[in-house]
């Protein structure tokens, strides 16, 4: 295999890997910009999910479409909740009560799964097979052909809410400012509550498809780590900075592991996103796309 | 037809901002609430709107009422449902997006898709600059043009009352002549109520009439507008003219310095 040929693998690879990431980063975008809360169980929320598919599929022995329709209903309900239980009462608090109310809620969510679903890693299984489609010089793993295109396509359904419907719009002004929305008869709690439950179909996606190429176990919450890179890099409330981003922290991540493991002994793809993280903050710290804070003069 | 009675509102459970204020705001008219900073104005606007909820204030004494109904204890939304919406001072734009965009925001109560078309037309037909700034993020617009998007925002709710702060706030005298001939026009057209709240009394005691004034969360003086504009009291404090009618100069010798009748 020549160099281009192992380069064109690797940013293959990293393309669908990054596409999967964008989509778990939009789910952390979707709620930073609506409700201007930063959630670190963002990890969890698709853990959780996973677990759920396969307690409905192993320990209950539902059909598969039962079990990712199941997902969907409790990551919504749960979305909803948590919005309703925990995240209304903080509202007005400062944004250091919301950030550790997240991390302590990941911290629950961790030892809750495990003690609800069991410690092993368990398999979920999809009907799309593993065995790779070769497009010499490239093979591609089925899963992350569809993982990358259910991504795409939950990608353009949120960037076309947000920008061409009456909901969309009215969600961003809520971002831009909470009082003014409420002056305009907007109801702000309940959009609130529609970006928890948001985020909680994006985690019902994304823990089907880690799920599949992970396992199911509290490791799966691990994927979570990547989304800082990701929305750090394209800007925590940008939805094509999501995209970006997750495509850069895939390439990033595959293209150094294949050329700088070999000398290493392994790990470069677990921190090279970090160090692509940390330049970009000194050269841009609200991301690539992030909101500019207007200022007249 | 909006009406306050004795109310009392308190900020923080501690803070006692308004102290018993009365008023009403016929239909159909322009009504003005004068008075220094901090007198409380504003607060009063809040409190009508519902929006004293979400900076920690409460109406704990009085009424506010609207047609036959209490509206002093529903939620912002359900206000403006009822036809009351509230255009903040310092020209509060959704800066992120686009003039168009923040029409379509504030038509939200708005059910009927086909409305919300006609509405941003009755608004560029009121503002014709906004059309050509339809695709301008709202953060960049000019002063001018962002007073002009926030009363056309709310106009997009299709109120009875607006509740109007300061609009004149920072803006040249040009263009706060231009943008009250408009609120007088939709006033005019559309039979929109508005209770203006302003620091350029003269100004608004020209379009409005009937006007209040508040000092130290009190109403200390109403009448109508011509009075209030009579009153030698407004014309020292308010319209900086002195008791002879001529403009005041720092030349004449001061032999004494006039006090309010009002305070007792």
């Amino acid at each position: 295999m020549g160099d281009w040929q192992f380069f064109a693998l690797l940013l293959s690879n990293g393309i669908l890997i990054g596409l999967m990431y964008s989509l778990i980063a939009l789910g952390f975008v979707l709620v930073y910009k609506a409700t201007d809360a930063i959630n670190f169980a963002q990890g969890e929320f698709v853990m959780i999910a996973g677990f759920v598919v396969v307690g409905f599929l192993i320990s209950y022995g539902a059909p598969l479409w039962l079990s990712l329709v199941a997902a969907l209903l409790a990551m919504i309900a749960f979305g909803f909740g948590l919005e309703r239980a925990m995240l209304r009462k903080l509202i007005g608090r400062p944004i250091i009560a919301v950030v550790m109310a997240t991390i302590g809620l990941a911290a629950v969510l961790r030892g809750l799964g495990p003690l609800l679903w069991g410690a092993d890693t368990k398999p979920l299984v999809l009907p799309i097979g593993d065995e790779p489609i070769l497009l010499e010089p490239l093979f591609i793993p089925p899963i992350q052909l569809v993982g990358a295109t259910v991504s795409l396509l939950f990608l353009g359904l949120f960037g076309w809410f947000f920008l061409k419907s009456r909901k969309g719009i009215a969600m961003r002004a809520v971002a831009d400012s909470q009082q003014v929305a409420m002056a305009m008869g907007i109801n702000v709690e309940r959009y609130f509550a529609l970006a928890w439950a948001m985020t909680g179909v994006v985690s019902a996606l994304g823990g089907v498809i880690w799920g599949n190429m992970l396992g199911v176990d509290v490791h799966l919450s691990l994927v979570g780590l990547k989304v800082f890179p990701v929305v750090i890099l394209g800007g925590l409330d940008s939805i094509p900075g999501a995209i970006v981003g997750g495509l850069i922290v895939g390439v990033v991540e595959n293209v150094a592991a294949g050329y700088i493991d070999p000398f290493v002994g392994g790990g470069t793809k677990d921190f090279a996103p970090y160090v692509v993280m940390i330049i970009a903050l000194m050269v841009r710290p609200y991301g690539i796309f992030g909101k500019q804070i207007i200022e007249r003069v | 037809m909006l009406s306050l009675n004795n109310v009392e509102v308190i900020y923080d459970g501690v803070i006692l901002v308004l102290k018993g204020v009365s008023l009403g705001v016929r239909e159909g008219g322009i009504t003005t609430l004068l008075g220094a900073n901090g007198a409380g104005k504003t607060t009063t606007l809040k409190a009508i709107s519902g929006l004293l909820r979400s900076e920690r204030g409460e109406v704990t004494k009085g009424s506010i009422e609207f047609g036959d109904a209490r509206i002093d204890r529903l939620p912002p939304h359900d206000i403006v449902k009822r036809g009351i919406v509230q255009v903040f001072e310092g020209r509060r734009v959704f800066e992120h997006l686009t003039t168009e965009e923040n029409l379509v925001a504030g038509a939200h109560i708005q059910a009927d898709r086909r409305r919300v078309g006609e509405g941003i037309e009755r608004v560029y037909g009121y503002f014709p600059r906004l059309r050509e700034r339809r695709a301008v993020q709202a953060g960049y617009l000019s002063g001018g043009e962002q007073q002009m998007l926030v009363i056309g925002r709310a106009l997009m709710a299709n109120p009875h009352v607006m509740l109007l702060d300061e609009p004149s706030l920072g803006l040249a005298p040009m263009l706060v002549e231009e943008i009250f001939a408009i609120v007088q026009q939709m006033n005019r057209q559309e039979r929109l109520t508005v209770l203006l709240v302003e620091q350029n009394a003269a100004l608004a005691l020209t379009i409005a009439e009937h006007g209040y004034v508040m000092e130290n969360g009190r109403v200390v003086l109403e009448g109508t507008a011509e009075a209030l504009r009579e009153n030698a009291d407004i014309k020292e404090f308010y319209l900086g003219l002195t008791e002879v009618g001529a403009k005041k100069s720092y030349r004449d010798v001061k032999h004494y310095k006039r006090r309010k009748r009002w305070l007792s």
